[in-house]
């Protein structure tokens, strides 16, 4: 009795405790609200103007161009929706006609296209565009109407699971949309603005301090693809995301195994498993540091001098620097996956092991057979997690730890050792002099390549996916 | 009768122990390196035992000489701005998802759906531009670091899901009595959500509390009281010889909060992501 009373009181004192600090902060800001109010108003007046000059471009076009870019699109629409649509019919979806899809496919396409190509200014498309921008014009215009069209028919096939509920609905539709406003404003506002900006960036030529900038089509990724110190950069990042990611998954998951048995102190045993989980990217990366230091005074090369007697220097070598950010790496992200692979062990039904266990499978075929595929959906989420943080959240361990060095190449003529892409997109993106343009065009390739891998892993894992429980 | 041999508990408890011991042990030796002076962190062979007596000093110069006490009061307040801010939009959203019909829903979905793939992290150069038109970085930097990242996909789905689970009568008893959805929210969907809830913050808090890359970029450099407290650990490393004892002593102050929250929500926190992973 007395501890719901204490639950209920705790209860209150937070929710009063989150008015009153809610209320205060937006006091406290209220300037900058209100300029952001101001922002977003002009931006709505701004609207019709826009409007305005995308018709008048349409209206100057030649023909030829948007031709090309329809035609493109529509293609890879077609191509998309045939093969989605046979998929379909295998697995005894009910699906539309199959000219109805493959029409809706192609004209999907070519309108999706026009996002693209208008973006770029249908530059790719022109007479005077080099053969690497019409190539990479053409994959950009593909891509463009297969991201189009791929939620459309996911909607088209899944339509049923996704209204699954009968009763239980309020009446009003307009507070749907009003309790939905701030989620969908912030995400217009703060995520799809800053990302069509971005693209726009990358399409110019400019320097950080400079406000003058000028339209060169696709120049800036030519030029990076050709770049041999991005191209590096680029070899670094997944090397070292393979090792993170594999490395911190596989050993979690032997973890995950110890401490799901049910042995007195388990609880205890997770707590010490976990809690580097709460430690930031840099703390993790400043003990790396202490950890690894040259001198004699760093702990792991005083150990390795006891017994083998050597002392390497780390942070020196290329591939002994890797390793050190992928150790701190791991070490960091290690009881998050943890976490969530003794919660899918627990899932893992007893019964059916016993049922195998039965039927003769020994120990380590009951693993494989049954409790891996039983623990695919947290292997996805992890999986996802795990590059994320790889690509992404590394940042911090690598400015604490070696500033993307040690060089490469003659005088580092070929870039830093543990350069990633994205501790190289902050450095080309906001130094003076910095090319901002070159830094965008890094920034759309990180995320083509971040969200592929996202998709790809999905595709991969969706077939093999098991829910069970 | 039991088809699943019991393993000796002995070889249990020591695998456990051994590998506890090896996860442990970089946060042992930082604490080791804690309490050590400059010139005793750099003696060779270091000095794993006994524990210095510097730990005092360092953590003094933490908090005189970086500031780490308004590091600390900083760094909880865009925190704590950031947990409230992302719940309650997430709360909204999920109530709006799983208990009303309206038109174009599917499309906000995906709308929502697809920034799963966009981390703030990549389009930091644009938003950098727009935070700074908006005057933020100069004259609100708690709004700079804060109101970018109140909506999240994760969020949404996170209570999306839960709240799917929940029995649909519910809904049309809290209708039959006449509650409005809001009324709703407070009165039965919270309340049964509260481990979902502790989860979400705690993941959140953690988050940013350890962000780093972007109050790098938003702060002024050269003003310490204003930083956030990972920018606070990068400076006491920095300098032409690194002080180890106080740097370590850094990143045992600033990880301090998150482990404490992380100990006293972990039950909650288990429970929480069980539920919503078991498909």
């Amino acid at each position: 009795m007395a501890d719901e009373r204490l639950q209920k009181l705790s209860v209150r004192a937070i929710t009063a405790f989150v008015i009153v600090f809610s209320v205060w902060f937006v006091i406290a800001e209220r300037d900058g609200l209100l300029r952001l109010l101001t922002w977003l108003l002009a931006g709505l007046a701004d609207a019709p103007r826009a409007l305005e000059a995308l018709i008048s471009y349409y209206a100057t076009l030649p023909s030829e161009p948007l031709l090309l870019s329809a035609g493109v699109g529509g293609l890879a629409g077609g191509i998309v929706s045939h093969l989605i649509w046979r998929r379909a019919v295998r697995t005894g979806k009910r699906v539309p006609q199959r000219a109805l899809g493959l029409a809706l496919g192609i004209g999907v396409g070519m309108a999706g296209a026009q996002i693209a190509a208008t973006a770029t200014q249908h530059c790719t498309y022109r007479p005077e565009a080099s053969a690497a921008e019409t190539l990479l014009g053409v994959v950009l215009t593909a891509l463009t109407a297969i991201a189009v069209l791929l939620p459309l028919w996911t909607l088209l096939l899944g339509r049923r699971r996704f209204e699954q509920a009968e009763s239980g609905y309020f009446r009003s539709r307009g507070l749907g949309y009003i309790l939905l406003l701030p989620t969908l404003l912030s995400l217009l506002i703060f995520l799809y603005y800053p990302s069509a900006q971005m693209f726009n960036m990358s399409l110019m030529a400019r320097r950080f301090p400079i406000r003058t900038e000028r339209f060169v089509c696709l120049g800036n990724y030519i030029s990076l693809l050709n770049d041999v110190v991005y191209q590096n950069s680029l070899l670094t990042t997944f090397l070292i995301t393979i090792f993170v990611v594999l490395g911190s998954m596989v050993t979690a998951l032997g973890i995950a195994v110890l401490a799901s048995q049910k042995v007195r102190g388990a609880a205890l045993y997770r707590t010490l498993l976990i809690f580097p989980f709460a430690l930031s990217p840099v703390v993790s990366a400043a003990v790396f540091q202490a950890m690894f230091r040259e001198g004699g005074s760093g702990l792991i090369n005083y150990l390795l001098d006891l017994t083998l007697g050597v002392q390497p220097g780390w942070l020196r070598d290329a591939m002994l620097a890797r390793l050190v950010v992928v150790f701190a790496a791991i070490w960091n992200i290690l009881g998050f996956n943890i976490i969530f692979y003794v919660a899918g062990l627990q899932n893992v039904p007893r019964d059916l092991q016993e049922a195998a266990a039965i039927d003769g499978a020994n120990r380590v075929q009951r693993f494989f057979r049954i409790v891996l595929p039983m623990l695919a959906p947290y292997t996805f989420f992890l999986l996802v997690t795990n590059v994320t943080y790889a690509f992404y959240g590394i940042y911090g361990a690598i400015d604490m730890l070696t500033q993307g060095g040690p060089p490469i190449g003659a005088a580092g003529a070929l870039g830093g050792a543990t350069e990633m892409l994205i501790y190289k997109l902050y450095q080309d993106g906001f130094r003076p002099g910095a090319p901002i343009g070159s830094a965008a065009a890094q920034a759309v390739f990180l995320f083509t390549i971040v969200a592929g891998l996202t998709v790809l892993q999905f595709r991969t894992i969706e077939r093999n996916i098991t829910y069970g429980g | 009768m039991n088809a699943l041999r019991k393993r000796p508990r002995f070889g249990v408890h020591l695998a456990l122990s051994i590998v506890c011991f090896i996860m442990c042990l970089p946060a042992l030796y930082a604490l080791q390196v804690a309490t050590l002076d400059i010139v005793a962190a750099f003696q060779a062979p270091p000095q794993l035992f006994p524990p210095g007596n510097a730990l005092g000093a360092n953590v003094a110069t933490l908090f005189e000489r970086l500031r780490f006490d308004r590091l600390i009061l900083n760094t909880t307040v865009v925190s704590l701005a950031i947990v409230i801010g992302k719940t309650v939009l997430a709360l909204l959203a999920g109530l709006a998802f799983v208990y009303f019909r309206f038109r174009g829903k599917v499309v906000l979905f995906f709308f929502v759906l697809l920034t799963l793939l966009m981390p703030t992290e990549i389009i930091i150069l644009p938003l950098f531009n727009l935070v700074a038109e908006l005057g933020w970085t100069q004259t609100n930097p708690n709004l700079a670091l804060t109101f970018p990242f109140l909506a999240t996909a994760t969020g949404a789905f996170l209570f999306r899901q839960h709240f799917s689970n929940i029995p649909r009568e519910l809904a049309d008893a809290a209708q039959i009595d006449g509650a409005s959805p809001l009324r709703f929210l407070f009165a039965v969907l919270i309340p049964m959500s509260w481990n979902v809830i502790a989860a979400h913050a705690l993941i959140q808090f953690i988050a940013s509390w350890n962000q780093y890359i972007w109050a790098r970029l938003v702060l002024p450099p050269d003003r310490f009281e204003v930083q956030l407290i990972q920018i606070g650990v990068r400076n006491a490393g920095s300098g032409p010889q690194t002080d180890f004892g106080l740097l370590m002593a850094a990143g045992i102050v600033a990880s301090l909060p998150p482990l404490i929250l992380f100990l006293l929500l972990q039950k909650q926190f288990m429970s929480g992501f069980a539920i919503t992973h078991d498909k």
